[in-house]
């Protein structure tokens, strides 16, 4: 049962649920203990949302236009188990776009040079699946996942690959490079007023939604939702508030 | 020989075995097999004369006659409207107990819209699953201001404490009107937003650490500091 | 050749180490997770509430619907994420070990919606999956007449075991799995499965092996969840 109004009073009146203040971002929570079979696995909290992902390297044929690069492929899933309103089913627009976003943070910030994916030109290249799955759906689940995957992959191991078998389980000492750590930083707006972070309740009544991807104060990937638009700027000081995070969210990664 | 075989006020689980011999009768939460009789929830045992029964700890809202709810209009039909308890079934409020009188053909929109939040009486309960609400009774009435917090049903007993101890503690310290719903939801309204973010606090913190010791004690000093940890 | 001593120094009866802890996902009504050797199961439980589409309701009873899904790193070999048809046979025959002990006639036209997800698999999956079920539905408060506790048995090379790890269910010499749910009050089995070769002696051996299991992981349930609302009442 929300209360629009009464979350819209406090935000005018510079506060929010919780107490938290309106550029304040919730406690953050990395963890890597999530499945021994994964290559490389993480586990992000953001107050009481929880997501786990894990990557998972196989061998494949490189794109025809890039034949010494290998790539990503981000899958997301909705459970069901973490939300009353997630269903069962194929995923549908929400997981898609959640997916996507955190593929191009990864892929246009270049933190992941995928020529060093390359096995053999034009032949075999390594495809690192990252797969996304919610646990508990609190708010922002965006900048859970997009943490989360690249705290997995920052920890990925390469498997063994002999006589054209991936050998898994088994790992090369090729550990994943990261060139750099995009962060991703979800802001909100309601009214005249931008908030960091939203929780759960707080999205039910955002007007926009910007999510911006940064990388050394860079902006690599962004992702406007919401059913109204944002002024020239509403959207600078969101990009000031997403590379102020970006420094503090970072750190968190090990 | 009856015996009982679990401690008063002992948490149970379902399929504990709770007594033996035909002497003790099973009440709410428990039932019997043969001549025992086991929990069928996870709950408290007590002993109620010759009555076994367990008080849920946790599940969905199951209504009972009289009990004072809040509830969200979802539909509206010729007769009166749907209301969302929480629970699977909407409960039905029909004009007639509506706590203004409605001329037959008015626009129901315009007295409780979908969406609206009303305070309402449980009048009849059939099964479990249907629902007669009335809102003619002191108090009952639409919702325009405040806010709405959702607690664990089962933990209603606890945010109202003994006598009603507990939410008068809480209604006194943080100077909000406060109406507990039985299904859950609780309604605040104080003179400042920071009276009603400390009410809602206090409470969310009875509903999580309603099973500690001390519960009161802690709550008044929660309230003393004004919510700092 | 005969398995004499197994791979990981268990004795033949004796299960992986087990963990249990209920309330982990906080928007649930119900949740638990199970962890036994390497094998990871959540589940969380949403209801009674309402069963949409109409045709589905039961006006003489709730009903229970279960998904079981293994997350893609959960194993060695990534698993395409999404249902198989594998993990819709789990569901079905994870709904029927439950449904014995549910009582949901004070639940008409609705229903109890059970989702289980595998995080880490070292075979028994199915298995971990039910024993956190069952807490996770005693946990959202539903009437049951008892708890579900369930645990895989077989036979490895020659030998009657509790418990297979992935490298005993892969033996050389060929192994059976019985993954079995028991009701330990009624002592009802709920979950019979079977594939591989055993004898009706070795069969009966494995199921009082497992009913040996259950009991302990029966334990743990309980004591799970009495421990977290320790406190309570007082």
């Amino acid at each position: 049962m929300m209360n629009k109004d009464y979350i819209i009073s406090l935000i005018e009146q510079d506060k929010r649920l919780s107490n938290r203040k309106l550029d304040e971002y919730r406690k953050v929570e990395l963890s890597y203990d999530v499945s021994k079979n994964a290559d490389g696995a993480a586990r992000c909290k953001i107050g009481d949302t929880e997501v786990i992902v894990g990557v998972k390297f196989n061998v494949g044929e490189p794109y025809p236009d890039n034949p010494d690069e290998g790539t990503i492929i981000v899958t997301a899933e909705l459970l069901p188990l973490s939300s009353p309103e997630f269903d069962l089913g194929p995923p549908g627009a929400q997981a898609t776009e959640l997916a996507r976003v955190v593929d191009r943070g990864i892929r246009e910030s270049k933190a992941l040079d995928f020529k060093k994916l390359c096995i053999k030109k034009g032949e075999k290249v390594w495809m690192a699946f990252i797969d996304i799955y919610t646990i508990n759906d609190d708010g922002n689940l965006i900048d859970a996942c997009a943490l989360a995957a690249i705290a997995a992959l920052k920890n990925a191991k390469l498997p063994k690959y002999e006589k054209e078998r991936v050998l898994h389980g088994e790992y090369s000492n090729k550990k994943i490079e990261l060139t750099k750590l995009p962060i991703t930083c979800t802001l909100g707006k309601i009214n005249s007023k931008i908030i960091v972070d939203p929780g759960m309740q707080e999205e039910s009544v955002l007007d926009s939604r910007l999510t911006v991807t940064t990388a050394d104060g860079n902006i690599h990937a962004m992702q406007k939702g919401g059913e109204k638009g944002l002024k020239m700027e509403e959207i600078t000081q969101m990009v000031d508030i997403a590379i102020a995070k970006e420094k503090d969210l970072k750190k968190l990664i090990k | 020989m009856s015996k009982i075989l679990m401690k008063e006020k002992s948490i149970v689980v379902p399929g504990e075995e709770l007594a033996e011999g035909m002497d003790y009768l099973p009440g709410m939460g428990s039932f019997r097999e043969g001549d025992k009789i086991f929990s069928s929830k996870l709950g408290l045992g007590l002993l109620d004369n010759k009555l076994i029964k367990v008080i849920p700890l946790t599940g969905t809202y199951m209504p009972r006659t009289d009990d004072q709810v809040i509830g969200r209009v979802s539909d509206i039909s010729f007769g009166g409207w749907f209301v969302n308890l929480g629970g699977p079934y909407d409960a039905n409020l029909s004009i007639r107990e509506a706590s203004e009188f409605i001329e037959r053909g008015a626009d129901l929109t315009t007295f409780y819209n979908f969406g609206d939040i009303i305070m309402a009486k449980v009048s009849k309960v059939i099964r479990n699953s249907i629902i007669d609400l009335s809102m003619k009774g002191p108090g009952l009435r639409k919702l325009k201001d405040g806010k709405i917090i959702e607690v664990t049903p089962s933990k209603v007993p606890r945010i109202i404490g003994k006598q009603g101890s507990m939410i008068s503690l809480i209604k006194e310290k943080t100077n909000c009107k406060i109406f507990v719903g039985q299904n859950g939801l609780i309604w605040i309204k104080g003179e400042k937003v920071e009276d009603e973010v400390l009410a809602t606090n206090a409470i969310l913190k009875v509903d999580e650490e309603s099973h500690n010791e001390g519960l009161t004690d802690r709550i008044k000093e929660f309230l003393k500091k004004g919510g700092k940890k | 050749m005969s398995y004499t001593k197994r791979f990981d120094g268990r004795k033949f009866d004796e299960m992986r180490k087990t963990e249990a802890k209920i309330g982990v996902i906080k928007r649930a009504d119900g949740s638990a997770m199970f962890k036994i050797g390497d094998t990871i199961a959540i589940a969380a439980v949403y209801g009674p509430r309402k069963l949409h589409p109409r045709f589905l309701q039961n006006p003489s009873k709730g009903i229970l619907r279960c998904n079981y899904d293994m997350a893609s790193f959960s194993v060695p070999d990534r698993k395409r994420p999404g249902p198989s048809r594998r993990s819709s046979e789990i569901s079905l025959v994870t709904a029927k070990s439950l449904s014995p002990v549910l009582d949901l006639s004070k639940h008409p036209n609705a229903v109890i919606d059970l989702f289980i997800e595998i995080t880490q698999a070292n075979a028994g999956t199915r298995c971990a999956g039910i024993t956190a079920a069952s807490m996770a539905l005693a946990h959202a408060g539903i009437t049951m007449k008892d708890l579900v506790s369930s645990i895989s048995v077989g036979k490895v090379s020659d030998k009657v075991v509790v418990d297979l790890d992935k490298e005993e269910e892969d033996h050389e010499e060929g192994a059976t799995d019985i993954p079995i749910a028991y009701s330990p009050r009624t002592k009802d089995f709920t979950l019979l499965q079977l594939d591989g070769n055993v004898s009706k002696k070795e069969l009966k051996e494995a199921l009082e092996m497992s009913k040996k299991g259950c009991e302990e992981i029966y334990k743990l349930q309980v004591k799970t969840l009495k421990d977290h609302f320790k406190g309570e009442g007082k």
